[in-house]
């Protein structure tokens, strides 16, 4: 009676597992392939809006976001077209935002560098380096004062860490113990300027330690990891704000849809091994799922998503401009 | 009536306000500390608790960034700075994020929140204690910036201000915390963008802005007995603003001195010359005259800050030269001035 029980458990435990992996892999694959269908239109020069491409850190955002699911509030960047994504799925709203149509909740105000969608709690992104930091303390304030069960996630890069109001809200959330995520999407990079001629110590992670926060740190590109972390971080945030510092290899230019190593700041070669060491995160969730489910059903998600996204795309393209006179409402409320 | 100090009308704005909605909570270094601000919070933390009246790292920038994000989520606060100079190391969050944020989400994320500013002079204060700088914030489209003259005005104005479901920034003239006035009990609001004439007149129109309406009263009193009527317009609110009871006062004096609590140059004097001249070009008998800082960072000695700051003096001659009149002798007349109320320090 026991190993009936044991094995029925198992098999309901490697079912929730595939489940996982299935979501983490759709997510992957939809941020992916929609940042590909930018990269293929955005010549025609009617997305009128620069952009900062996630290639190469979808595994991050998918990862934190899938993890705390529902209860998380998420801030991020210029550069959070994965963590937008990864929280909302909406690729009707992303793509007729690029192309500023009136089809968008947006109407055109925000672009690539601006999203948000508060009905998916995605609060908002900044395009001032750090600036959406405190931001993102003061909404975990709330939380706090308004005993909701939610957790507020802010995304920023190793960038970020440059400027000082990172450290005045790094403070302010241990200090008030705040239920709080920061996590640094690390690509070793602020535009094209590397780490270590930015830095005048060697470990960031010596540093926010001293701090009363939890730490994590991981460079892997697999989003079942990261996963794992995530969740991790969501029970330690319970008690102390967690600071977690994340790996990745930016792949394309600091803005624009091209790759970039002709530039002279890092080279191809470069890429080339870290691809070989890491792997892409796509990829490799995909192998895996090729292993759970097989090649069929790993087919036949991905059309589904391509499908989506094609109908999205479709969707906006023909749809028309937002008035003009959206320009001058809501300035104020 | 009963009458009470423009600083006890602050404060009991704010204690009306916060047993109201207990969403509203205040913050800001040195809130919850002996000296609350020159008295504006006395023992407001003993009445609401830590958690809705608390002091605050030395880190404008962040904290301000703090309660847009605080105000997203559902809250309303209120952040005071004791120095407008403080309040610019939170220049980035203000002109960045705070006036942009309900424009960027199309008004599903709206930002009611209260910033309460404290300009001033005197003392020996010296450039980074004492400037006003109004007309910086009130460049930027997303802001409202309010300037409350009167004890009653300063009740009513925060009040809006506090019920507003935008960022609004209140600037208090330090020497207008011990004006008297009458003041009701009961809380009420005065409309954001709604000025006000404190003196009636024919003659000429003074436009003043916080402290400077005390010295046009003053100025005004003195050209009375000379038989000179001035009609005093205070805005209150300078953005957005309302410039109808000006053009209309105007229109009827053909005379017009902006007298700003500000330098001059870019500055909210110069969009009043513009929509003066703009609206009344054929009403005006003279050219608008503008009155303010001089073109200097302010000194700290007495001597050399005394040529900073304009008074009723500048006024008075302002209104001579417009009406053409000789310039009186000031010999015996009291102005305002640091040593009749104040020996610091801050």
């Amino acid at each position: 009676m026991d190993s009936f029980v044991d094995f029925d458990l198992r098999e309901i435990g490697q079912n929730m597992c595939k489940e996982l992996n299935i979501e983490l892999y759709k997510k992957l694959y939809l941020i992916r392939a929609s940042e590909l269908t930018i990269q293929k239109y955005y010549n025609e020069n009617h997305m009128k809006c620069p952009m900062h491409m996630s290639e190469g850190s979808e595994a991050i955002s998918v990862g934190v976001c899938h993890a705390l699911g529902e209860r998380g509030q998420i801030f991020a960047t210029y550069r959070s077209h994965s963590a937008f994504l990864a929280k909302t799925q909406d690729t009707d709203f992303f793509f007729a935002e690029m192309y500023g149509k009136d089809t968008s909740p947006l109407k055109g105000k925000g672009g690539s560098m601006h999203l948000c969608h508060p009905q998916y709690d995605f609060m908002g992104t900044s395009a001032i380096v750090a600036s959406n930091i405190p931001i993102a303390v003061g909404a975990a304030f709330a939380n706090k004062m308004k005993l909701r069960d939610k957790v507020v996630v802010v995304f920023f890069g190793d960038g970020a860490i440059d400027e000082g109001v990172f450290w005045e809200s790094l403070n302010i959330a241990c200090l008030k113990r705040l239920r709080i995520i920061f996590v640094c999407e690390d690509n070793g990079l602020a535009v094209h300027t590397s780490t270590s001629i930015r830095r005048g110590y060697n470990s960031i992670i010596d540093i926010v330690s001293k701090f009363n926060c939890h730490i994590i740190e991981s460079d892997t590109t697999d989003v079942s990891k990261i996963y794992d972390l995530a969740s991790q971080a969501l029970e330690y945030s319970h008690e102390y704000p967690v600071f977690m510092n994340l790996k990745y290899y930016r792949y394309l230019e600091h803005v624009g849809v091209n790759e970039d190593f002709d530039a002279g700041y890092r080279s191809k070669e470069e890429f080339e091994k870290y691809i070989k060491e890491y792997k892409d995160p796509i990829e490799l969730q995909r192998l895996r799922l090729l292993d759970l489910i097989g090649n069929d059903k790993v087919e036949k998600i991905e059309k589904e998503i391509d499908n989506k996204i094609f109908q999205s795309i479709s969707r906006a393209k023909n749809a028309s401009l937002s008035n003009y006179k959206e320009a001058y409402k809501d300035v104020f409320k | 009536m009963r009458k009470i100090t423009y600083c006890d009308a602050i404060r009991e704005a704010t204690v009306q306000e916060m047993e109201r909605d207990p969403n509203i909570f205040i913050y800001g270094i040195g809130v919850p500390d002996h000296k609350a601000i020159f008295g504006s919070t006395v023992g407001l933390q003993k009445k609401f608790g830590k958690d809705r009246v608390f002091d605050t790292p030395i880190a404008e920038d962040s904290m301000t960034g703090f309660g847009l994000g605080a105000a997203i989520n559902g809250l309303r606060p209120i952040h005071v700075h004791i120095r407008v100079d403080f309040m610019l190391l939170a220049m980035n969050q203000i002109a960045n994020m705070l006036s942009s944020y309900n424009y960027s989400t199309c008004g599903q994320l709206s930002v009611p929140m209260t910033i309460r500013t404290i300009i001033g002079r005197g003392w020996g204060q010296g450039f980074q204690h004492s400037k006003t700088m109004h007309s910086v914030f009130a460049h930027i489209p997303g802001l409202k910036i309010i300037l409350p003259t009167t004890a009653y005005d300063a009740k009513g104005m925060l009040i809006s201000a506090i019920r507003d479901d935008n960022p609004v920034i209140v600037f208090e003239h330090r020497w207008l915390y011990w004006q008297e006035g009458e003041v009701p009990e009961e809380p009420y609001s005065i409309p954001i963008g709604e000025g006000n004439i404190l003196r009636k007149g024919d003659d000429i129109t003074i436009v003043a802005t916080s402290w400077m309406n005390v010295e046009a009263m003053f100025a005004a009193d003195i050209l009375e007995k000379r038989g000179i009527n001035v009609e005093i317009v205070d805005p209150r609110t300078i953005s957005p603003l309302n410039d109808e009871l000006i053009i209309k006062s105007v229109k009827k004096t053909g005379r017009c001195i902006v007298a700003d609590n500000d330098w001059l140059h870019c500055g909210f004097s110069a969009e009043i010359a513009a929509r003066v001249s703009e609206k009344c070009f054929n009403d005006l008998e003279k050219p608008v005259k503008r009155i303010g800082f001089a073109e200097i960072p302010c000194p700290t000695a007495r001597h050399l800050e005394n040529e900073f700051y304009p008074n009723a003096k500048n006024i008075i001659r302002e209104a001579e030269n417009m009406l053409g009149l000789e310039h009186m002798d000031f010999t015996g007349i009291e102005f305002y001035s640091h040593e009749k109320k104040f020996k610091g320090p801050f």
